[in-house]
């Protein structure tokens, strides 16, 4: 082995032992232990794997380790410790979004993506940012309900 | 089957309550879902399986017997505890049950098994009873401690409280001394005057599923767990033949290759090294179905719609009806396979060891899964555990458990837990698909257009006949594939028959979210659209002359006109098409409003009426019948599995598309509210829309669809 390599994920250091061309999404579940982060599809077809890479949303299933670098990796398990995060999650739990809940940490990645970079997105913002991330319970009307409420209570 | 005596009809009756005192020094006591069959009243042992335990710390443990893949079966226990207990759900700690046939039975489907939209139906008064046993023996504890009558004590907020002395006690201080009083032999449930039952009350598992702490099957962790990518054979009914291993083991991180009858699987430290090394594998296949293709498999199912079947049932003369008929009607349907495609791809955690084999998995059938690996490995049941996890989507391809024995077999190998997680295309490649149905029905009409008798023939494969045999296999019929296939309506003369039209061996099929009602409901439906056309009738104004008056169906139909403004002008460029439907224990309709915009269609908006008696949590039932809604409107716009050369073509969601956010129209749900106990709400959303939107399509072109999924030419991917 040897393939030591540092990741940086919600703040802190882990040591990752694997090939440069490691999808981040088993580096994060398998070897971080970070298992918030879902497997759907292996190639950004669906959304669950979405993270952070210095704050833009990455599909980590398709983005090698190498890629990352000293870049830092926010997933699921740290976005509640940013404002837009915890708003966002807030307001997933208001408008009851969650069923099955297998595709929504990926969901709540890209949405809290999209309102850090446009606070009070349209529907049609929204479409064009969401409609990356499948879910098959079918919550896309409360997902977008959801995205609203947490623009407003950012707004307010 | 010999009847019980009296004697053990009356141990079985002391029994029905079991008490014994939780681990932790508390209370536990369970209902069972069952009530006593003959064959069961009989047994020396009661097993109770369904199980509330109050401990000492206080903490109240609701045993969910079913499966929670999202429909709310841990909210909807919790609620249904909490109202006897008089606490709130979110006091209530949930787990999931392991697999056990015996202990977790539901009572209409015989064995632990999450599906038929019954979960509900089957905890609706065990569940309750247990609690409510429980609140009984708490009050008399501490009645019996404070020297005073149990009806004056009353109980609020976990205590049970005398209000004339002032005093309280908690449940947790309680626990231990309600052990030891005697179980009411059959608890009263609250009949009304609730305060939790009916109201939204928080999912109890969104905040797990929303900070990413949630554990799916997929998330399970053991120490010195390795992890596995699996192939089975592509063609189907293919085995393993040679296969060079080298340059698997050549990538770093892969342990090892481990080879079954039917498929290779590739471990390693992680999943990325399985994977990665399972994709450096070229193996043989031999042998399989290598001519099928679904060509085939349709002119197989065509040809068997000229064959009589068995009569699954009838009423009146047929024949003479038609004889005497004005005119006639009679057109045949196609319908697809269907993957489930659901977003957690399967998979399976094992450790075989030291003769015994532990599971740790989300399924459908837990208990079946217990048997199935038992068998496949040589073990006595008792060998084998199954811990069940939260499952991320399973519209029926769970209550397989093929995967979960793979997963067993593949474990056997290997020296260590192992995780076998399926690619997507695994996933879409070796599902147990919905299998090709075909109907042909036949209407004959009055002078005036009305029905004199309706005749649907109905070419099936015979699922339940392995599925669930005892249930839903009568005398040679598919009881869930002839579900529904008259539709509500009071027909003067009916006959369904069914022509069995099972698989080739090695293409496994299974159930599909909506069963038997998702494709009987589209071939009624939208036969009653072009009679109503034919007739010269509104569509429906049809439906309620042909609907018992005043039956909750009737009454439904009714509501969902008012709230859909039905008969009143439309926006310019769109139709709206209707569809009705009793099925899971509840009654549904649907109007959908579309767009024909140059040959394309556009759904733009969905509004629902449900009946599902007792709402227990309406938040729930509007989630399930919206996302039962847009399952459902997948499979109508896009979804068709198809073989070539034995193998099928479809792979990930780039050729197996879903509707995205994009493309989701406007939903509405509208809930009849009414006393009746609680029906189902998992399938019947998914189950109506695409007659509703073929009957949409039908009043813009005047063309009647015969087959799903909708004409390609008509549909856009996004």
């Amino acid at each position: 082995m040897g393939n030591a390599v540092k990741l940086k994920v919600n703040g802190e250091i882990h040591d990752v032992d694997a090939e440069p061309d490691t999808p981040l999404l088993w580096a994060l579940r398998d070897l971080v232990g970070l298992t918030g982060t879902k497997f759907g599809c292996g190639v950004a077809l669906c959304g669950a794997c979405t993270v952070h890479v210095d704050g833009l949303p990455r599909r980590s299933c398709v983005t090698p380790i190498s890629a990352v670098g000293e870049a830092e990796v926010l997933t699921i398990e740290g976005v509640g410790k940013t404002p837009v995060g915890k708003a966002v999650q807030d307001a997933w739990l208001k408008v009851e979004v969650v069923q099955c809940g297998y595709c929504q940490a990926g969901q709540i990645m890209q949405a809290t993506a999209l309102l850090t970079a446009d606070p009070a997105p349209d529907d049609a913002a929204i479409d064009r940012a969401m409609t990356g991330n499948i879910c098959r319970c079918g919550t896309y009307p409360r997902i977008r309900a959801a995205i609203h409420a947490a623009a407003k209570q950012r707004v307010a | 089957m010999k009847a019980p005596t009296n004697a053990a009809m009356t141990t079985d009756r002391r029994r029905f309550l079991a008490v014994c005192l939780a681990g932790t020094g508390g209370l536990t006591l369970g209902f069972p879902l069952l009530a006593p069959r003959t064959a069961m009243a009989a047994e020396a042992t009661f097993r109770p399986n369904a199980f509330l335990a109050i401990g000492g710390d206080g903490t109240i443990t609701a045993t969910v017997p079913y499966a929670e893949m999202g429909q709310g079966a841990m909210t909807s226990i919790a609620m249904l505890a909490a109202e006897e207990l008089a606490v709130a759900p979110a006091a209530i700690k949930t787990v999931l049950a392991p697999g056990d046939n015996k202990l977790y039975a539901h009572p209409v489907l015989g064995e632990q098994i999450t599906g038929g939209s019954a979960s509900l139906a089957g905890s609706w008064m065990p569940i309750r009873k247990a609690a409510a046993a429980a609140r009984i023996m708490l009050v008399e504890a501490a009645a019996r401690r404070w020297g005073v009558g149990a009806a004056t004590c009353t109980v609020a907020d976990g205590r049970v409280h005398h209000a004339a002395s002032k005093r309280s006690l908690a449940y947790s201080e309680l626990a231990q001394a309600a052990a030891s009083v005697p179980v009411p032999a059959d608890p009263p449930v609250k009949t009304g005057g609730f305060k939790v039952i009916g109201t939204a009350a928080p999912r109890v598992d969104s905040a797990a599923k929303v900070d990413g702490s949630a554990v799916f099957g997929l998330d399970v962790r053991r120490p010195g767990m390795v992890y596995a990518a699996v192939q089975a054979s592509p063609v189907i009914g293919g085995k393993l033949g040679a296969v060079d291993d080298k340059p698997a083991l050549a990538v770093a991180g892969v342990t090892q290759v481990v080879r079954l009858a039917n498929a290779v699987a590739v471990v390693g430290r992680h999943t990325g090294a399985a994977r990665k090394g399972l994709a450096m594998l070229e193996p043989h296949w031999d042998g399989g179905l290598t001519d099928l293709s679904t060509e085939a498999l349709v002119k197989q199912a065509d040809a068997a719609l000229d064959r009589k079947g068995v009569t699954a049932a009838t009423k009146g003369d047929v024949a003479k009806a038609f004889a005497g008929a004005a005119s006639t009607f009679e057109a045949d349907y196609r319908m697809p396979m269907l993957a489930h495609a659901a977003m957690e791809p399967l998979n399976c955690t094992v450790e075989v060891r030291d003769g015994a084999c532990e599971i740790w998995v989300g399924s459908q059938v837990p208990g079946r899964a217990r048997i199935d690996v038992a068998k496949a490995l040589g073990l006595d049941e008792d060998r084998v555990k199954v811990n069940s996890y939260l499952i991320g989507g399973g519209f029926g391809r769970r209550l397989q458990s093929e995967w979960i024995v793979q997963a067993a077999l593949i474990a056997r190998q290997v020296k260590a837990p192992v995780k076998v997680v399926w690619s997507r295309e695994e996933d879409t490649r070796q599902d147990a698909y919905r299998y090709h149905n075909h109907s042909r029905v036949r209407v004959a009409l009055d002078a005036k257009g009305n029905p004199l008798a309706f005749d649907h023939r109905i070419v099936a494969p015979a699922i339940m006949l392995w599925f669930l045999p005892s249930l839903l296999w009568k005398d040679g019929v598919d009881v869930d594939a002839t579900n529904a296939a008259t539709g509500p309506y009071a027909f003067p003369n009916l006959m369904v028959d069914y022509v069995r039209n099972d698989p080739p061996d090695g293409l496994l099929v299974g159930n599909w979210r909506g069963v038997g009602e998702t494709r009987n409901g589209f071939v009624v439906e939208t036969v009653m659209d072009q009679l109503a056309a034919k007739a010269g009738v509104d569509p429906v104004e049809y439906r309620r002359r042909l609907l018992p008056p005043k039956s909750r169906i009737a009454v439904l139909l009714d509501r969902l006109a008012q709230e859909t403004g039905w008969g009143k002008p439309l926006p310019a460029g769109t139709t709206r098409g209707v569809a009705i439907q009793s099925g899971f224990g509840s009654h549904m309709g649907l109007v959908a409003q579309v767009r024909m915009d140059g040959g394309k269609l556009k759904v733009e908006r969905m509004t629902a009426v449900i009946d599902c008696g007792i709402a227990v949590n309406p938040n729930v039932v509007r989630q399930q019948i919206e996302g039962g809604l847009l399952f459902g409107l997948t499979a109508a716009l896009y979804s068709n599995i198809t073989i070539a050369d034995g193998r099928v073509v479809e792979s990930n969601f780039h050729d197996q598309p879903v509707v995205r956010m994009v493309n989701t129209p406007k939903i509405d749900v509208i809930i009849i509210e009414n006393g009746n106990d609680p029906g189902g709400v998992g399938e019947p959303g998914t189950a109506i829309v695409a007659p509703a939107i073929a009957n949409a399509v039908f009043a813009a072109t005047g063309k009647p669809l015969h087959q799903l999924p909708l004409p390609a030419s008509m549909v856009e991917r996004v």
